[in-house]
């Protein structure tokens, strides 16, 4: 090395020369490395790299530009949410799924307590309109999930006004989700018996003209990516996964679709009354970046059509409950709107605290203690944006979940990476781990 | 006090200082019909596996999931006839479950296999002792497990015999340890806010 360039310095290893890039000057690294007369370089992208969706580490062997291994790396975002929920109630295990797949909460709470639901032995007395409510907020956010997977898979090819776009999109689902649950994200909405609340006044009204808003924009925005010549070569034959290959990696979602198998758990092993609507499930035959992206942007028409429908539904369902019948599982009171915002139903605290001792008791125990979930354990697996989304709950009786586990479809479809990436440019690496999306909270869990 | 409110039994003590008692769960084997295509399951694997009551422990149907209870020396063998013959072509990972009760069979490892062809599901089962926790690796059969028994080794020192290279993937390579055992304590400190003290998650009162 001539001079020492401050964006990145090199040292002397066993291993051979070792460069740390910080960004800046490319043209003095590319100097240094050209001096050592090395063939194979390795390449450590991340784990705090833009374009690899979190804290993903890649590590990539290379030959030139050609990728002879690729190698992920994950664990940079562990919470240790499943051991977490051993020590808290199976209501308030929803707070913690909801944190996994921060991309797809509605997701994880709706695989949670169905499971929780199935191991009460309650899942047929979940209310219509509970249900109802659940598929609307599962598709509206399968649209702000996508949302971001066409937004910034576009913008890791280099495409930026796409991104733009996909988020102003996403804005418009987030703000029904505000409206409805009072957050944008981790909302802890779904809770085992039905949802938190019931809809406030005027969101079916704002989610009809959401919907209208949004099937013009999809259109437009369509444009911009479909057919431009640039987009096409950056994902056209990139990121190659067949149907054998997706089988053997137990891979789901939009990755196994894109091989032409119209798997959708929503079709096949229908949930929360799935098989009510009308939709198609989406396929390409092409198994590359391409086929996914355009299997993610007619994926968005499909859930407008079910959201319309469940608006229609719950149209007809005004005023019926959302929380289940049984008063030793369903939460004593929802909230209300007071003066100062959403919270506390003022009416429920004047009955348990003024007139009712033993609707004081009630709340009281089932608050802090919960209810007891009999023993045993469930497996339940619900098509969400990414994939297969499987949680495997176990119980031992009590009034905590004895084992919790996600089997989460970014965990397993990163895995592909290496069969997608391996043989080809170092370039498409990008494209073909933008179109697995994986969200490193739910990876890491 | 009615037994069975609020899970209150005996003396009918709510106030909750009884202390975390967890019990093991064990069910035993489920009689003949299992009901829908779980007979069905367990005839073709019986016709296609002729050591099936050697290799199967038990059997249990239990709210409309089969599990088969294999051992762990037979799981490989078990998983290519799956695999092959009753076209169970994916494996949706394996996850562990700890019974520290459950003298010689403590460490629980559990398969959820899917079958595209035939939309079904099904769920293996392998339990070892804490001592011993070796499991033969599935790896072979349904490559996409891979990262599935790293997390399960990582979490619970379950060993998977030929993997291709089973190593920690959540925690850091030098982590003392595997946290989702229940001897492993969940840690955190204790809290105090002006003058009253919230202890940690594991240490607070829980109920029976």
């Amino acid at each position: 090395m001539t001079t020492f360039d401050p964006y990145a310095p090199s040292r002397e290893t066993t291993e051979g020369k070792v460069f740390s890039v910080t960004g800046g000057d490319w043209d003095a690294l590319v100097q240094d490395i050209g001096a050592t007369k090395e063939e194979r370089v390795v390449v450590n992208m991340g784990p705090q790299h833009p374009s690899t969706h979190g804290v993903l580490r890649l590590v990539l062997e290379l030959e030139g530009e050609t990728i002879t291994e690729a190698r992920a790396g994950i664990g940079y975002l562990h919470t240790g949410i499943e051991k977490n929920m051993e020590y808290r109630s199976w209501t308030q295990g929803t707070t913690f799924v909801t944190r996994m797949d921060y991309l797809g909460p509605l997701h994880n709470e709706t695989a949670y307590c169905l499971a929780v639901e199935k191991l009460l032995g309650i899942t047929n007395d979940i209310p219509e309109r509970a249900s109802v409510i659940r598929v609307m907020m599962m598709e509206l956010n399968r649209i702000s999930s996508h949302m971001v997977a066409l937004g910034t898979g576009a913008l890791e090819l280099g495409a930026i006004s796409p991104m733009f776009f996909a988020f102003r999109e996403r804005e418009t689902v987030l703000e029904i989700f505000e409206m409805i649950t009072g957050l944008r994200m981790n909302m802890a909405y779904i809770r085992p018996g039905g949802v938190q609340q019931d809809l406030p006044e005027g969101a079916l009204t704002k989610i009809r003209d959401s919907v209208k808003l949004m099937r013009k924009n999809f259109k437009e925005n369509a444009t911009l990516l479909i057919g431009n010549s640039i987009w096409m070569k950056r994902t056209q034959g990139i990121g190659y996964l067949d149907l054998a290959g997706c089988t053997t990696l137990g891979i789901t979602g939009p990755v196994l679709r894109s091989t032409g198998l119209p798997w959708d758990l929503r079709k096949l092993q229908p949930y929360c009354g799935y098989e009510n609507y009308n939709f198609d499930v989406v396929t390409a035959d092409t198994c590359d970046v391409y086929g996914r992206f355009l299997i993610r942007m007619n994926e968005l028409e499909q859930s407008l059509r079910i959201i319309e429908q469940c608006v229609d539904k719950l149209e007809k369902l005004e005023g019926a409950p959302v929380m289940v019948a049984d008063k030793k599982i369903a939460w004593p009171a929802q909230l209300a709107l007071g003066g100062d915002g959403l919270g506390n139903s003022l009416d429920h605290i004047r009955q348990i605290m003024g007139t009712s001792m033993e609707s004081l008791i009630h709340h009281f125990k089932l608050v802090t203690e919960g209810f007891h979930v009999p023993a045993g354990q469930a497996y339940v697996a619900i098509e969400s944006p990414r994939g297969e989304l499987g949680a495997s709950i176990v119980s031992d009786g009590g009034t905590k979940p004895y084992r919790v586990h996600f089997r989460e479809p970014s965990f397993n479809n990163l895995q592909a990476t290496a069969a997608m990436s391996e043989g080809g440019m170092v370039a498409d690496i990008i494209g073909a781990v933008a179109s697995i999306d994986p969200v490193m909270g739910g990876v890491d869990r | 006090m009615t037994d069975g409110m609020f899970g209150a039994k005996g003396t009918g003590d709510t106030s909750g200082y009884g202390g975390l008692v967890r019990q093991a769960v064990n069910f035993g084997s489920s009689e003949r019909p299992y009901g829908s295509y779980f007979d069905e399951v367990a005839d073709d694997l019986e016709r296609a596996y002729p050591e099936f009551s050697e290799a199967i422990e038990r059997v249990v149907v239990d709210r409309g999931e089969l599990t088969l209870h294999v051992k762990r020396e037979k799981l490989v063998e078990v998983a290519f006839i799956l695999r092959d013959k009753l076209k169970f072509e994916m494996c949706m990972g394996v996850n562990g479950v700890h019974y520290p009760e459950q003298t010689g069979r403590e460490l629980h490892a559990v398969y959820p296999l899917l079958s595209l062809t035939k939309n079904q599901r099904i769920r293996l089962e392998v339990s070892v002792p804490d001592g011993d926790a070796h499991i033969p690796s599935v790896v072979e059969v349904w490559a996409g497990n891979n990262w599935h028994e790293r997390e399960t080794f990582d979490m619970f020192g379950i060993i998977f015999d030929g993997h291709p290279g089973l190593t920690r993937i959540l925690m850091p390579d030098d982590w003392e340890g595997h946290p989702q055992r229940k001897d492993y304590s969940l840690g955190g400190i204790a809290v105090e806010y002006k003058g009253a003290t919230t202890p940690p998650p594991s240490e607070r009162r829980s109920y029976k």
